[in-house]
């Protein structure tokens, strides 16, 4: 955990302290459980869109995607009787396929990631209105999905999603900041061009970050659609790109690629939700939901560019004191 | 504590000089940049600064753009002593800079560039640009440099030494009186860089001053009258044209004798590892290119900026798709798809835009030098820093890579120690063929002749050497053959015997040459 990642988690707790304050039900377990839920939800696809945005790619269709395989899901377990499991299986195929077609166009037909994935977004919202007609996909009335219970089940208070976040942030930590993979996607993120000349499969290394996602958005998917029980078409999942953007950036990632951390994306999608939590929890009229956001998030990100710039000063100014004439070396290049 | 040249003292000029630097004295932290630095320019004269990177020439640069403030002497601009020199003090006082990175906004054309910042204006509501104008005064500027182009010409269309002219006429726009060339001859073909001198020569019987640094000592013999070396922030010389020569500046640069620059060349030449039949690049995609590539020699390959070099060596290493024709490795055919399909079977290159392809500024010394081989380092998938670290010291003194750890990132190494980072990635795999693109662009003398060691080095253990160079000297000093490439041919190979500077630049405008020899 880096210096940003604790003035991030800084940040959380003092946001918390203030909302616990102002009322103490922030605290109460059933609203921890409920906001740990949503955690867990949007941290899932919101690490998926980490890996995209390290190559310099963006991955702007998490929202329709968690619509339309959501609606899919639930028609195929609740009006066409396909056992969930396959039901499952299609959906987190069919998810990883989207995510195939989007690195290959960017890679292959080197198309712009926000093309590619504006069309994504556009093109699945409206497959999913026009496949139910936009009316909404539901269980049929007073069926029981023993199996399904999972997803909504909570185990020591604590809801499973939860649970599948710690496991996939784990892996993930391990994929981005340990693996040749994860070295891969920094260097493409950094210098794509170098990193081809050093004879990096780039363009193989790119796709996989767009499956990779669409992989995790098909498992959030999934997840909402129990969550929610029943998906509207034209709102399930409306926006959720940006607050997997949005989370990216407060964590620390660099939308020009190569900059970012799991720590840093987990941590700033904990701080959305806690801002989703105090607008409810304070009486905010939650019509003002976004503007909330929007306006910690701006704040955010110039506190901590102005104090990264300050840093950068003083580093200088602590170089030019104490630099023996061993490391001159590099300085000389200033003469 | 001068060590060869004339002694150092101030000639006396006969006219009053433009510029006059009395005792300018600069330091940084645990460095000495400038060290008390005595020196005048006249007008109409052309004065050549040499010395190698650290030298002070950048920190004399700063000082007279008004960048950088000296710690003590006098700058004395016209006769007007500044002490506090500002960059627009240093402009209004009639100092011009044409950088070796050029700034010109490609996107614009002639006119626009030359007048970028201070249009003029139509007036009235609007205030539009008016562009006519504009073209019409660029227009003398261009004729006075001897410029082939219109003002109304996309810059991106022109060529470097053409793109230089540009900055030059800017130069002239606002009436500059000292111009400050810095590298300008670096990145430029031959042919193009006779026309700079030409220009220079110009500005010269216009009565313009001009400062001319240069890492290519031969145009700084051609073009200079007065040459001053600094070598650690001390004048160690002034030399007047007659009396510069190659080796004499060479030795006073680095303060010693500088004749193992180029290595003898390898005696016997082995099985041809790389050959390209009827290649053909995307640039020239009717030309045929036939070339064979031996283990243990060094295969210059010389040209015009623009003959396919760059475009060629690009197929050979698979980031460029070949337009026809065949690559065959070891006399079996060989189907690039990428970069990495090239890297996988030992053909490597360092590539021509360092910064941009060679390293990742970003990233540390250590990453860099794995990066081409990580799965190496990485035991079970993750990677080991231990096993990069070591790597990365051997590296480091294999190549006695200069910089504080390998844990520095690459961007804060000079130019020199980061061609050798990019050296180091591909060492440190076993490599078959190495294509070097304009290794010792913008490197100072003496990592120069490091990277040649190395080259021959390479060259020796049977790897087979193709080096890219638009350097004369470096094409004949280093190669033991040299091709050719004329319009995406090449228009002829030369054994060592015949590689002189006149059959190169004939076989590189296309001509056949006189005897067949």
């Amino acid at each position: 955990m880096n210096k940003k990642d604790l003035g991030l988690l800084v940040l959380i707790l003092v946001v918390g302290l203030g909302v616990y304050l102002k009322n103490p039900l922030f605290l109460s377990p059933n609203n921890l459980a409920n906001t740990a839920n949503l955690i867990g939800l949007f941290g899932l696809f919101a690490i998926g869109q980490g890996f995209v945005i390290i190559t310099g790619g963006i991955e702007l269709s998490v929202g329709s995607m968690i619509a339309l395989l959501g609606v899919l899901f639930v028609d195929m377990v609740g009006n066409k009787g396909v056992p969930w499991p396959i039901a499952m299986a299609v959906v987190i195929v069919l998810g990883l396929a989207l995510g195939l077609a989007h690195g290959l166009l960017i890679t292959k037909l080197k198309m712009q990631p926000f093309v590619v994935t504006l069309c994504g977004l556009l093109i699945y919202r409206g497959i999913a209105r026009g496949y139910t007609a936009d009316a909404t996909a539901g269980f049929p009335f007073g069926s029981v999905y023993p199996g399904l219970d999972f997803f909504v089940a909570r185990y020591f208070g604590i809801p499973v999603s939860v649970y599948v976040l710690a496991v996939v942030a784990v892996i993930a930590w391990f994929t981005l900041h340990r693996s040749v993979f994860g070295r891969y996607l920094f260097a493409i993120g950094k210098n794509e061009e170098a990193a081809r000349f050093s004879g990096i499969r780039t363009d193989l290394v790119v796709t996989s970050a767009y499956v990779i996602c669409a992989g995790l958005t098909a498992l959030a998917a999934i997840f909402f659609a129990m969550y929610t029980r029943s998906v509207q078409p034209s709102s399930q999942g409306n926006f959720y790109e940006l607050y997997a953007i949005a989370a990216a950036v407060l964590g620390g990632f660099s939308l020009r690629g190569g900059e970012g951390s799991i720590v840093g994306v987990i941590l700033g999608t904990i701080l959305l939700q806690e801002l989703q939590n105090l607008v409810n929890l304070l009486g905010i009229p939650s019509s003002l939901n976004f503007a909330v956001m929007g306006g910690v998030i701006l704040i955010g990100v110039i506190v901590d560019q102005q104090w990264g710039a300050i840093r950068a000063r003083r580093r200088i100014v602590e170089a030019a004191r104490g630099t023996p004439t061993a490391t001159a070396s590099p300085e000389r290049e200033v003469s | 504590m001068p060590d060869g040249g004339s002694p150092v003292g101030e000639p006396e000029m006969a006219g009053k000089p433009f510029l006059r630097l009395t005792g300018v004295r600069k330091t940084y932290p645990g460095v000495v940049a400038l060290a008390g630095l005595d020196m005048t320019v006249s007008p109409g004269e052309v004065i050549g600064i040499v010395g190698e990177n650290g030298a002070g020439k950048s920190t004399l640069m700063k000082i007279l753009g008004g960048v950088t403030k000296p710690d003590s002497g006098t700058v004395e601009i016209d006769g007007v002593r500044y002490d506090g020199l500002t960059v627009g003090g240093s402009m209004r006082a009639g100092i011009a800079f044409v950088h070796q990175e050029l700034n010109l906004f490609d996107n614009l054309d002639v006119a626009a560039n030359v007048y970028i910042g201070r249009e003029p204006r139509t007036g009235g509501i609007l205030n539009l640009v008016d562009e006519k104008k504009m073209r019409a005064d660029v227009a003398p500027y261009l004729r006075r440099l001897g410029a082939h182009f219109a003002p109304d010409t996309p810059v991106a269309r022109l060529s470097l030494a053409q793109q230089q002219m540009v900055e030059i006429a800017r130069a002239l726009s606002v009436n500059a009186r000292l111009v400050i060339l810095d590298e300008p001859t670096s990145s430029l073909p031959i042919a193009e860089t006779d026309k700079l001198l030409e220009v220079i020569a110009g500005l010269k019987a216009e009565g313009i001053a001009v400062i001319f640094i240069s890492h290519r000592l031969a145009e700084v013999e051609r073009a200079c009258d007065r040459v001053i070396v600094l070598r650690d922030g001390v004048l160690v010389a002034r030399l007047d044209r007659a009396e510069v020569t190659h080796d004499k500046l060479v030795k006073l640069m680095i303060g010693r004798d500088l004749k193992v620059a180029y290595a003898p060349p390898h005696a016997a030449r082995g099985a041809p590892v790389l050959a390209a039949h009827g290649l053909r690049t995307a640039t020239w995609p009717t030309h045929d290119v036939d070339l064979e590539l031996h283990a243990g020699e060094i295969l210059g390959l010389a040209g015009l900026v623009g003959a396919g070099r760059t475009e060629l060596a690009r197929v050979l290493f698979g980031v460029d798709r070949a337009y026809g024709g065949a690559i065959r490795l070891d006399g079996k055919p060989l189907t690039l798809r990428g970069a990495s399909d090239a890297v996988e079977r030992g053909i490597f290159l360092v590539p021509e835009d360092r910064k941009g392809a060679g390293i990742l500024l970003d990233m540390t010394l250590a990453q860099n030098i794995t990066l081409p081989d990580l799965p190496a380092y990485a035991p079970g998938g993750l990677v080991s820093e231990t096993r990069e670290l070591v790597r990365a010291e051997a590296s480091r003194g294999e190549l006695a890579i200069k910089a504080p750890s390998v844990t520095t990132r690459t961007a804060s190494l000079s130019g020199g120690n980061q061609q050798k980072v990019v050296l180091a990635k591909w060492l440190a795999m076993k490599p078959r063929v190495l294509i070097f693109d304009e290794p010792t662009r913008g490197i100072d003398v003496g990592a120069k002749a490091e990277i040649y060691r190395l080259m021959r080095g390479l060259a020796e253990a049977g790897v087979a050497v193709l080096m890219i160079s638009s350097d004369m000297e470096e094409v004949i000093g280093v190669s033991d053959r040299v091709a050719v490439m004329h319009e995406g041919r090449i228009t002829g190979i030369l054994e060592r015997a015949q590689c002189t500077e006149e059959n190169i630049l004939t076989l590189a405008i296309g001509a056949p040459l006189a005897r067949a020899g």
